[in-house]
C-alpha cells in the first residue's frame, strides 16, 4: 500500500473455525479505500469464508468462531469484537455471493429492499435511487421497461448484477464479490468488470475470482490465498509477471490448482 | 454371458412394466376415493335434496320435522369456525416461528416437536375432555362459543404448527442469507421474506386443520354445546350449536322425516367444508402470485 492510499480495512491475526476445522490460518492484510483487492486460491482453500467474516455472515452458520480482530477505518472499530452490532457492520459492508440470490420478488423490491430496510419510503426518492443503483451495476438500460417483473425472470448473469445493484443501492463503504462473474459468459462478465472501475471511485471492492486474467485486469492488488494461509500479497501487475512465492508462480503459470 | 442385450434388455421391460403398474395403481386410488365422494353427494342429495328451501336455513330447529330448519346450526358453525381459524393461525404460526427461528436446537425443543407431533395424534374427545375441565369449569367460560373456538383450535394446533414449520424449513438458506446481508434484522427477515414466501405452505395446513375442525362433533358435544337452540349467538359468551351436532341430533330420532332434515343438513356441511377449502386455496393462488421463483 502506498503512502497517500488510505487505509480501509485491517485484518489481524485473523483464525476462523468450522467446529473445530480450522479454515483460515493467521490472516494478515490490509486493504486500501477504494480500490479493488482481488483474491486468488484454489477451490476450499478458504476465500468465500474470508469474506464472509468480514460483514459477519458467518454468525448465521452455527458453531463457527472468528478469532483475531478486523478494524474498519475511518471509524477504527473492530469488527469481531463481541459488542459489534452485526447490522450496523452489514449496513457498511455489502456482499454479494457466489450463487445469484435475489428475492423472490420484483426487481424493483429486489433493489429498493434495502432502502427501506433503512426507512426509506419517499416513492420518488426510491425510484431514482433504484434508477442509479441499476445503472451502477450496468443493467438498467436492458430492464429499464420491465422493472416490476419478477427477478427471476432474467437470466443468470442479470440475476448477478441485479444482487450487484442490490448491495449498491445502500451506498456501502465495502462492497464484497465472491465470484461475480463465474457463472457469466464474456460479455456479461466484461459488462460487470467494465462497471467495477465506476464502481470503485465510490467504494472499496474485495473480490474473489478464480479467473487470473480478471484479477490482472480489474484489480489494484491482488492477494493469493493456499490451505486458509494468505501465502503473497501485491500490486496485481506485479504479482502476475514477478510472484515472489514460489507457490504463487506455480499456480499462476498452471503447474497446480 | 450376453449381459448387455438379454438381461438389461428384460430388466428395462421389466421396469417400464412396473412403472406402468403403478400409474395404473395410483389412478385407481384417485377414482376409488372420486366415486365414494359422488355416492355420498348422491345419496345425500336424493335423501335430503327435497328439504333443501329458504325456510330451512332461516328456521330454527323444531320438534315438526317439515318446519325445522338449520338457522342456529350454520350460524354457529360459521363463528365456531372463524374463531378457531384466528385463534390457530396466530397461535399455530407464532410457535412455528419461534420453534424454527428462535428456539435453541437443543434437546427440551425436540421434546417439544416431537410431543407437538404426537398431539396431532390424540383422538379428539380427549380434547373435550381437556377443555371441559380447563376451559368450562377452571376458567368459568361456560359451554360457549369462545369454549368452542379454543377447544377445536386446541385440537386443530398441531397440524398448523408442523406444516407451518415444514413451510418455513424448506426455504432455502440463501434467501435468509440474501436479506441478512443487507442489513436485515431477523423479524424483518421474517416479515418480508419468509412469511410471505411460506405462506402458501402455510395455507395448505390451515385448509386441512379447518376442514377437520369443521366436522368434530365429540369434542363440542363434550364441552356442552346445546343440541337445541332457537337464539342466534349475540357475544362470543353465548351457548350454540353446530351443524354436524343438529345433524347427529336429527339422525337419532326415529321418524323419517328427520333422516331426511340430516341429509339436507348434511350437504350444507359439505358445501361449506368445499367453501372453506375453497377460501384457502385462493388466498394460495394470491400468496404465490407475490412470490416468484
Ligand atoms: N458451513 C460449513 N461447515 C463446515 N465446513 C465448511 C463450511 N463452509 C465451508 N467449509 C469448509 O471451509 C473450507 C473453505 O471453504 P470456502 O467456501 O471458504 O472455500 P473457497 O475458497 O471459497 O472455495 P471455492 O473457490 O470453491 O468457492 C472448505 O474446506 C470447506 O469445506
Ligand atoms: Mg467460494
Amino acid at each position: 500500500m502506498n503512502s497517500e492510499e488510505s487505509l480501509k480495512i485491517d485484518i489481524q491475526n485473523l483464525n476462523f473455525f468450522y467446529k473445530t476445522k480450522q479454515v483460515l490460518k493467521n490472516i494478515n492484510l490490509q486493504m486500501a479505500e477504494k480500490k479493488v483487492t482481488a483474491l486468488m486460491g484454489p477451490s476450499g482453500c478458504g476465500k468465500t469464508t474470508l469474506l464472509r467474516c468480514l460483514n459477519l455472515m458467518h454468525e448465521l452458520i452455527e458453531e463457527t468462531r472468528a478469532e483475531g480482530t478486523v478494524n474498519l477505518y475511518p471509524q477504527k472499530v473492530n469488527l469481531l469484537s463481541d459488542e459489534m452490532d452485526p447490522l450496523w457492520v452489514r449496513q457498511r459492508i455489502g456482499m454479494v455471493f457466489q450463487k445469484p440470490n435475489p428475492f423472490p420478488k420484483s426487481m424493483y423490491e429486489n433493489v429498493a429492499y434495502g432502502l427501506r430496510l433503512r426507512g426509506l419510503k419517499n416513492k420518488t426518492e426510491l425510484e431514482s435511487r433504484v434508477e442509479k443503483a441499476l445503472n451502477q451495476a450496468g443493467l438498467w438500460k436492458e430492464v429499464s421497461d420491465r422493472i416490476h417483473q419478477p427477478a427471476f425472470s432474467l437470466s443468470g448473469g442479470q440475476q448477478q448484477r441485479l444482487c450487484i445493484a442490490r448491495a449498491l443501492a445502500v451506498e456501502p463503504e465495502v462492497l464484497l464479490l465472491d465470484e461475480p462473474t463465474s457463472a457469466l459468459d464474456p460479455i456479461s462478465t466484461a459488462h460487470i468488470e467494465e462497471q467495477l472501475s465506476e464502481i470503485k471511485k465510490h467504494v472499496t471492492v474485495i473480490m474473489v475470482t478464480h479467473n487470473l486474467h480478471q484479477a490482472a485486469r480489474c484489480s489494484d492488488e491482488t492477494v493469493f490465498m493456499l490451505n486458509g494461509e494468505v501465502i503473497e500479497k501485491g500490486r496485481s501487475q506485479k504479482l502476475f509477471t514477478n510472484p515472489q512465492d514460489q507457490r504463487t508462480e506455480n499456480y499462476i503459470t498452471g503447474r497446480f490448482g | 454371458m450376453n449381459l448387455s442385450t438379454n438381461s438389461l434388455g428384460s430388466s428395462v421391460k421389466f421396469r417400464h412394466f412396473l412403472s406402468f403398474i403403478f400409474k395404473i395403481l395410483s389412478l385407481l386410488g384417485l377414482l376409488l376415493g372420486l366415486i365414494v365422494l359422488l355416492v355420498l353427494i348422491g345419496d345425500l342429495i336424493r335423501r335430503g335434496g327435497d328439504r333443501l328451501s329458504i325456510d330451512f336455513f332461516t328456521n330454527f330447529a323444531s320438534r315438526k320435522a317439515d318446519r325445522a330448519g338449520i338457522l342456529a346450526a350454520w350460524v354457529g358453525t360459521l363463528w365456531v369456525m372463524l374463531i378457531t381459524a384466528v385463534l390457530t393461525i396466530v397461535v399455530g404460526v407464532s410457535a412455528a416461528i419461534y420453534l424454527e427461528e428462535y428456539a435453541p436446537k437443543n434437546r427440551a425443543t425436540r421434546l417439544i416437536e416431537l410431543n407437538i407431533l404426537n398431539l396431532a395424534a390424540m383422538p379428539s374427545i380427549l380434547y373435550g375432555l381437556l377443555a371441559l375441565g380447563l376451559f368450562v369449569h377452571q376458567m368459568k367460560l361456560g359451554s360457549s362459543l369462545l369454549t368452542a373456538g379454543m377447544t377445536l383450535s386446541l385440537l386443530v394446533l398441531p397440524v398448523v404448527i408442523v406444516a407451518s414449520r415444514e413451510a418455513l424449513r424448506s426455504l432455502p438458506f440463501t434467501l435468509k442469507e440474501a436479506s441478512y446481508a443487507l442489513g436485515a434484522t431477523q423479524f424483518q427477515t421474517l416479515v418480508y421474506h419468509q412469511i410471505p414466501a411460506a405462506l402458501s405452505g402455510i395455507m395448505t395446513g390451515v385448509i386441512l386443520a379447518l376442514s377437520r375442525a369443521i366436522g368434530e362433533t365429540a369434542p363440542l358435544i363434550t364441552i356442552g354445546a346445546l343440541t337445541y337452540i332457537a337464539f342466534l349467538p349475540q357475544s362470543l359468551m353465548d351457548s350454540f350449536t353446530v351443524l354436524p351436532i343438529q345433524l347427529f341430533n336429527w339422525l337419532s330420532r326415529p321418524q323419517e322425516e328427520f333422516h331426511a332434515n340430516a341429509a339436507a343438513a348434511g350437504l350444507v356441511l359439505l358445501f361449506l367444508t368445499f367453501l372453506l377449502n375453497g377460501v384457502a386455496i385462493l388466498i394460495r393462488i394470491k400468496a404465490r402470485k407475490n412470490i416468484k421463483w
